[in-house]
C-alpha cells in the first residue's frame, strides 16, 4: 500500500524516549524534503506513566496536529502498553487503519485471542521485535530501545532512509538541544554512558541500522508493503 | 535620538537594527524544523526585547527558560523570575512604565492568576506582549491544550492574535510588537497559540536572518505621559481629580474604557498591512464554510481535503485577530454560505458566539464541533458534524 501520508503512533512509557523518537523520525523526513510534523502527548511528566508521540510524514503539506486517532502504524515501546493498558486509547490499537502495521517491543507474544481476531479483521500485520535486547546487545544500554524501534518502522516502511536518520541523530544528540527538565536529565544519563558524544552517535546509528535491516527483511519475507509515495 | 534613527547600526550582539518592513517582506528566509517553544525564542532574539519576566511552568512550554538563555547570551537586557504569574505581570508593568520592550509567557491557570494585570496594562497603555500558550484551566490540573482562557481575555483591552501554526507564532510575535507600540494603538498584545499543538510540535518555519532585529521601543512615542522624573508613576495610577469626585471619576473611566477599545480598532490599519488582512479565506465560494482560529483552522484545512475526496465542497475562513474582531470581514466572507461551522478547542464555544453576533441570518452558524480538556479534534470529527448537519437540513427540506 502506497500512501500520500503515513501516520505513526508511538505508545510507550515516560522515560523511554518516545517523544525523542517521534521528533527524530520527523526530522529525518524533513532532511529528505518530505513534509513531516511530530508532536507529543503526555501528562505531568513522570517515568513509567503513559507517554505518546506522533509522527506524520507525507508528500503534501501537513496541517493535522494532536493525538493520532487513525494511525497507519503503531509502535508499542513497552509491554505494559498492552498488558496494563498504558495507552491513551483502549484498546491500544484503536483506530488503526485497514492494512496497517503494529510493531511491538517484546520477546514474547502479548496479544490476546480477541486482539488477534480484531487485527486480522483489519488486515493489520504485527512485527515483534526485541528492541530492548537489541539496544543492550549493540549499544550496551536499554536507553537505546527507541533507536531500535525507529529503525524498525523505517526499515519496514522506508518512510525515511538510514542516511536521513543519521543526520537527524546528529542534530538531536550532536548539538545543544532544547529539552524539558526530565528529558535533559535523561539526555545527560545517556551521554554519561559513553565516553564521547561521537561514540553515542555511532552506537545509536548501529542500533538503528541493525533494526532497520532486520525489519526490512521481515517486510520482504512477508511481502508487507506500507510506504509513502515518492514526492 | 529616536530609535528609528538607529536603523542600519548594530546592537551589542552585532545584529543590525532594520526597518520592520524590510525584515518582514524583503529579507530572505530560511527553513528550520523547530518546536513552537524554540520559535518563541527565535522571534524574541530578533525583536530587540529589553526585558522578560518568567514564571517557568514547563511542560506548558520551554519558552521562558529559552529566553533565559537569550539573556545569558546578551540578547535580552533584563530577565527575572516572578513569585507567581500575578507577580510576573506586575513586574512587566514596571518594566514597560520604565520604557522597556517587555515580553512574557503564560498559560491556563497562570493566565487566570495574572488576570487583574491585563486590563491594568491596557488602561495604562503599556504595549507589553504576553504569549499565551493555551492549556486547560480546570481542576483537576490539566496541562493539555484548551482555549477556554482566551474567552476570559476578550474584554481585557488587550489586542489578541491567535496563531494557527509555529510559522504564525514567529511572525505574530515580531509583528505584534510593531502594531502594539504604534502611538495611536499603544496597547498590550496577547499572542496566543495552542499548547502542545504548537508549542511541542516540530514543524517547518521560514525564519528571517538572525543578524537583523527590530528597532528598539521608543517610550516617548507613547500617547500618555511617559514615566520619568517629571512624571512619577503615582500621577498615572491615582490622579487626584479622578479620585475626589465620583461623577468625574465615572466619566473618566467610562471614556477611558471606550478609548482603549477605540485604540484596538485603530490597530486594524497597521495589522491589515502586516498580517495581510485580519482573516484568510480558502475556497471562500463554497456553500459550507468553516470559520475558526488557532489549531482548529489547521484541522479545518484537513477537513476540506477529506471532504473533497468525498465529493463535498467546503471552504474556510481563518480568523487571525480576535481583538480587533474582524466583524465586517467575516460578514462579507460568509454572506453566501448556507452553513457556517465553528470548530473549537473549548467547552464554551466562545468563538461561535462571537461569530453569531456578527453574521447576518445567524441560524446558519453551527457551534461545533467542540473538544475540551486537551482532546484532539481529528478532521474526521469535523467532517462527521458537517455531514450530519447537511443531512438534517436535507431531511427538513424534504418535509416542507
Amino acid at each position: 500500500m502506497i500512501k500520500r501520508r503515513l501516520n505513526i503512533r508511538m505508545s510507550g512509557l515516560g522515560g523511554q524516549g518516545v517523544v525523542t523518537s517521534a521528533h527524530v523520525l520527523a526530522m529525518a523526513a524533513s532532511k529528505e524534503n518530505k513534509w513531516s510534523i511530530s508532536n507529543p502527548f503526555f501528562g505531568a511528566e513522570k517515568r513509567m506513566a503513559p507517554a505518546e508521540a506522533y509522527t506524520r510524514i507525507g508528500i503534501d503539506r501537513i496541517y493535522d496536529r494532536g493525538e493520532l486517532v487513525y494511525p497507519d502504524a503503531i509502535i508499542v515501546f513497552h509491554p505494559q502498553v498492552i498488558t496494563m493498558q498504558k495507552s491513551y486509547t483502549a484498546p491500544f490499537y484503536s483506530g488503526v487503519k485497514n492494512g496497517g502495521l503494529l510493531i511491538i517491543n517484546s520477546d514474547v507474544p502479548l496479544l490476546s485471542k480477541e486482539d488477534k481476531a480484531s487485527l486480522v479483521k483489519l488486515n493489520v500485520s504485527t512485527f515483534y521485535v526485541s528492541a530492548t535486547k537489541i539496544a543492550i546487545d549493540i549499544a550496551g544500554t536499554e536507553l537505546a530501545t527507541n533507536m531500535a524501534l525507529i529503525g524498525s518502522v523505517a526499515g519496514i516502511t522506508g518512510c525515511v532512509s538510514l542516511q536521513s536518520l543519521d543526520l537527524a541523530l546528529q542534530d538531536r544528540f550532536g548539538k545543544k538541544y532544547v529539552a524539558s527538565g526530565g528529558t535533559a536529565t535523561l539526555d545527560e544519563a545517556i551521554k554519561k554512558k559513553f565516553a564521547k558524544k561521537e561514540q553515542l552517535l555511532a552506537k545509536n546509528l548501529a542500533t538503528v541500522t541493525h533494526a532497520y535491516e532486520r525489519a526490512g527483511a521481515w517486510a520482504n519475507d512477508n511481502k508487507y508493503e506500507l510506504m509513502v509515495a515518492a514526492a | 535620538m529616536t530609535t528609528t534613527a538607529l536603523i542600519g547600526t548594530k546592537n551589542k550582539k552585532g545584529q543590525v537594527y532594520t526597518d520592520p518592513n524590510e525584515i518582514f517582506f524583503e529579507a530572505p528566509r530560511d527553513a528550520s524544523f523547530l518546536t513552537g517553544s524554540e520559535i518563541i525564542k527565535e522571534a524574541i532574539k530578533r525583536s530587540s526585547c529589553e526585558m522578560s519576566v518568567a514564571y517557568p511552568i514547563t511542560p506548558q512550554s520551554e519558552a521562558a527558560s529559552l529566553i533565559g538563555e537569550l539573556f545569558a547570551e546578551g540578547y535580552v537586557d533584563i530577565y527575572s523570575r516572578g513569585a507567581s504569574e500575578f507577580d510576573v505581570m506586575s513586574i512587566c508593568a514596571g518594566g514597560s512604565f520604565g520604557g522597556s520592550r517587555c515580553f512574557t509567557t503564560t498559560a491556563g491557570p497562570g493566565t487566570l492568576r495574572a488576570m487583574e494585570n491585563f486590563p491594568m496594562w491596557a488602561g495604562s497603555r503599556l504595549p507589553i506582549q504576553v504569549c499565551i500558550t493555551c492549556r486547560g484551566i480546570n481542576s483537576p490540573l490539566s496541562i493539555q491544550p484548551d482555549t477556554l482562557e482566551l474567552y476570559y481575555m476578550l474584554e481585557t483591552g488587550c489586542l489578541i492574535w491567535h496563531a494557527e501554526t509555529a510559522q504564525d507564532l514567529f511572525d505574530f510575535i515580531m509583528k505584534g510588537f510593531v502594531v502594539a507600540e504604534q502611538p495611536d494603538v499603544h496597547l498590550p498584545i496577547a499572542v496566543a497559540c495552542d499548547g502542545f499543538f504548537v508549542t511541542h510540535t516540530k514543524d517547518v518555519v521560514m525564519m528571517t536572518p538572525d543578524d537583523m532585529c527590530l528597532p528598539r521601543y521608543d517610550p516617548y512615542r507613547s500617547p500618555v505621559p511617559c514615566m520619568d522624573m517629571e512624571c512619577p508613576p503615582v500621577r498615572m495610577m491615582r490622579d487626584p481629580f479622578v479620585m475626589k469626585n465620583n461623577y468625574i471619576s465615572y466619566a473618566t473611566h467610562a471614556s477611558w474604557q471606550q478609548e482603549v477599545r477605540a485604540a484596538i480598532e485603530r490597530s486594524r490599519k497597521h495589522t491589515e498591512v502586516l498580517l495581510d488582512g485580519l482573516i484568510e479565506i480558502e475556497n471562500g465560494d463554497a456553500e459550507v464554510l468553516i470559520v475558526s482560529s488557532g489549531t482548529a483552522v489547521s484541522q479545518g484545512r484537513e477537513t476540506i481535503t477529506l471532504m473533497k475526496d468525498e465529493g463535498f465542497d467546503v471552504g474556510l475562513v481563518k480568523i487571525k485577530t480576535l481583538r480587533p474582531f474582524p466583524t465586517e470581514e467575516i460578514k462579507a466572507a460568509t454572506r453566501n454560505a448556507k452553513r457556517i461551522f465553528v470548530p473549537e478547542f473549548n467547552v464554551a464555544g466562545w468563538l461561535a458566539r462571537e461569530v453569531k453576533a456578527v453574521v447576518e441570518d445567524n441560524q446558519r452558524v453551527v457551534a461545533g464541533p467542540h473538544v475540551g480538556g486537551g482532546m484532539t479534534m481529528p478532521p474526521e470529527v469535523v467532517m462527521e458534524r458537517i455531514l450530519r448537519t447537511l443531512k438534517a437540513d436535507k431531511e427538513e427540506l424534504s418535509h416542507v
